[in-house]
């Protein structure tokens, strides 16, 4: 009998990944969550379990906060699925249309702002909306609708929305790839055997398509869910730190950083910060959670 | 053999490095003023190391966003430098609770500074100073000279002139009356609220009372400045809900409005940009004849790393920074960054000497959120942001302002309860 030999080779491959994984993510992860657990009195760390995370959600001061952040945070995701994900679906439609000329040069041009940095599109979106010398109010001239511009970024109620949709139209060629993608790879038989049938134009996107996708569309969300719940860039380089007007834009993001790091006379709190922070994790763990358990195990696969 | 070379070697640099220290010391300075880079290293250290040839002077500034966190985490590691540049208040305080920065109190120099001047670097009861106050920035408004004189406008000196030059210029749609947004916030706190706010709480008067709880911030004193506010709105151009700090003073430099309310830091900036005449008026009185307060706000100090291992360097350094002389060359290389020592400096630039004659008519005080009120959470200063973009919007009263504030306040700070 030969004893199963010792396959080094995992080991060998595995090892540096799960360091350096370690290392940056498992680390610091664990240790923001226990730093949750102290407070700082007279110079001196203290441990008290979980007394940030009452002061948190029980404090009115700090409640009424992270809610509005929490809130806002929400609004931020629900725009994104009901504008970005099926705009980006419709565009990944189109341009798997066989028929559409110079459809590379679409998909390179929606996807483009994808790669940019957000201080660069915080920045130009502000200058394009600024009331002084944005394009957006002499745009809206030209064609007479003069009177439909408001500051936005300025305004309590638009605040939000505007700065949801710039980010939407940065990551707009996100969801427009994925899909585009799974489209591609639907075998033209079953097309062809779906027009034999009479199914064909929209019914064939609907009916087939679509149904072949959902899995991608699955995934799309999800990442829009982790990706809008850690936003932090675009608020911070549209808005500040203090995600005006009056805290209407403010994210969980904002807000963990505001209180980690301190913001003008306010002092950092690096206990506070990491509850917060945790808050956050939390949040998403949830998110993930629901979608993994609830959704994904029911959703329909189908071989192609 | 090989272990003994090493040691040897060791020990002739330990050696050379501490004959080297005897000799000459280099100090390092730490601050967030890295627009003074060529300031300090083309006048204010040749000035010092003429004087002092056998100590060399290090100017190393980094961002100013980033300046807290990256000192703060240079001070735990020990690789601060020997003078530390100080923010005002809280931040400099805590530094000194930590250990991080020395007892000034028994340098000779800091006779030379006033109370007020001393109040943003000193324990809450004033046992010990901790930092040399280097700098204030006093608030009032800029205005475009060549504007006023084609609109026929004299400088206001009462509320109601104030406003009626407002009018003026509106109805005459030549000039946007008033160069401010709300976008960022704390211009409508800092350039509005603190600006304006000494003549109703009567500057120190005011502040200390409200610090020692005599005061709240639901007095009339505390509110009214936010009625004022409210009127603001009607005079700043169209969209200002979205105009950013950047913008006003783009607009303002670029000739297309007519006054601006300011800090004096702005005075060297719109000097280089704007090619009209300049000119500054204080904050308006209520009523003609009245004792005018202005925010005289220090801003800027300078102590020395606990840890320093050039201590008496960094002390001739810090005595010679609450000289004359620093005064002298810091107030004209950077006008609008007013020295503090009590001697006066003569200031060449006709716009930062306009501001910094006030000191001569008026009471000077410091922004009223500043010391101890805004330590806790809710944070008054941002608060006091917040409040006053409101007022200006219209979107709350004044006194409901005030209200608001005072609850926040209360909630945390004992005298006030």
């Amino acid at each position: 009998m030969k004893r199963a030999r010792i396959r080094w080779h995992i080991l060998v491959f595995l090892t540096p990944a799960v360091l350096v994984y370690t290392a940056v993510m498992m680390f610091p992860l664990f240790n923001t969550l226990r730093l949750a657990l102290y407070t700082r009195i007279d110079q001196e760390r203290v441990f008290v379990g979980l007394d940030n995370f009452r002061t948190l959600f029980f404090d009115p001061i700090w409640a009424d906060q992270f809610w509005n952040a929490l809130g806002n945070n929400f609004w931020f995701f629900v725009i994104h699925m009901l504008v970005q994900n099926p705009i980006g679906i419709a565009l990944a439609a189109l341009l798997s249309h066989p028929r559409l000329r110079f459809a590379v040069l679409y998909r390179s041009a929606i996807f483009i702002p994808t790669i940019l940095s957000f201080v660069i599109v915080g920045f130009a979106w502000k200058l394009i909306l600024s009331p002084i010398w944005g394009i957006a109010p002499d745009m809206l001239d030209w064609i007479g609708l003069k009177s439909l511009y408001a500051p936005w970024l300025g305004k309590e109620e638009y605040a939000l929305t505007t700065l949801a949709l710039v980010s939407v139209w940065q990551f707009v060629g996100i969801p427009m790839m994925l899909i585009y993608a799974a489209l591609i790879t639907i075998p033209d038989e079953i097309l062809e055997a779906g027009e034999v049938d009479g199914i064909t134009g929209l019914s064939a996107f609907w009916k087939i398509k679509l149904p072949l996708i959902l899995p991608s569309i699955g995934i799309i969300s999800i990442l829009t869910f982790v990706g809008n719940f850690n936003a932090f860039d675009l608020i911070y380089a549209a808005q500040g730190a203090l995600a005006g007007p009056d805290y209407s834009t403010d994210i969980l993001g904002t807000f963990m950083y505001r209180t980690f790091f301190g913001f003008q006379l306010q002092l950092g709190d690096p206990h506070m910060g990491s509850a917060i922070a945790s808050g956050m994790f939390i949040v998403i763990l949830i998110g993930v959670c629901i979608y993994l358990f609830g959704i994904q195990t029911r959703m329909r696969r189908y071989q192609m | 053999m090989k272990r003994n070379t090493l040691g040897i070697a060791l020990l002739t640099t330990a050696l050379a490095g501490t004959s080297a220290l005897a000799m000459d010391a280099t100090i390092t300075i730490e601050s967030w003023r890295n627009d003074d880079l060529k300031l300090w290293q083309e006048k204010i250290i040749p000035a010092f190391e003429a004087k002092h040839p056998n100590i060399s002077v290090k100017f190393t500034p980094s961002a100013p966003a980033e300046y807290n966190a990256v000192l703060n985490s240079k001070l735990d590691a020990g690789s601060a430098g020997d003078l530390i540049t100080c923010r005002p208040f809280d931040a400099s305080l805590a530094l000194y609770d930590a250990g991080h920065l020395s007892d000034l109190s028994g340098l000779e120099a800091m006779n030379n500074f006033s109370a007020v001047a001393k109040s943003a670097w000193q324990t809450d009861d004033g046992s010990a100073s901790f930092c040399v106050p280097m700098a204030s920035v006093i608030h009032g408004f800029i205005y475009n000279k060549d504007a006023f004189a084609e609109l026929g406008l004299d400088v206001p000196a009462t509320e109601d002139e104030f406003f009626a030059a407002l009018e003026a210029i509106k109805a005459d749609g030549t000039y946007i009356p008033m160069a401010m947004g709300t976008n960022d916030q704390w211009e409508a706190a800092t350039m509005g609220y603190n600006n304006i706010g000494p003549n109703y709480w009567k500057g120190e008067e005011g502040r200390l009372a409200l610090i020692a709880g005599e005061q709240k911030l639901t007095d009339a004193g505390w509110v009214a400045p936010y009625a004022t506010l409210a009127r603001w709105g009607a005079y700043l151009g169209d969209g200002y809900e979205a105009q950013t700090y950047p913008d006003s003073q783009n607009i303002f430099t670029l000739g297309r409005a007519a006054i601006y309310p300011a800090g004096s830091w702005e005075v060297s900036g719109f000097n280089s940009l704007a090619d009209f005449e300049m000119g500054a008026f204080k904050p308006p009185v209520q009523n003609a004849g009245d004792t005018c307060y202005i925010s005289d706000h220090t801003d800027i100090g300078i102590g020395m790393n606990a840890a320093s291992k050039n201590p008496e360097a960094a002390q001739t350094f810090l005595a010679w920074v609450a000289s004359p002389e620093f005064a002298g060359i810091f107030a004209n290389a950077l006008p609008g960054f007013f020295p503090l020592s009590s001697t006066p400096v003569e200031i060449n630039d006709p716009l930062a000497a306009e501001f910094v004659s006030w000191r001569g008519e008026c009471e000077s005080t410091i922004r009223s959120t500043y010391q101890i009120l805004s330590r806790g959470t809710p944070n008054l200063e941002n608060d006091t942001w917040g409040a006053s973009v409101a007022a200006i919007k219209g979107a709350s009263s004044p006194e409901d302002l005030g209200q608001k504030l005072q609850e926040g306040l209360a909630s945390w700070y004992a005298p006030q309860q």
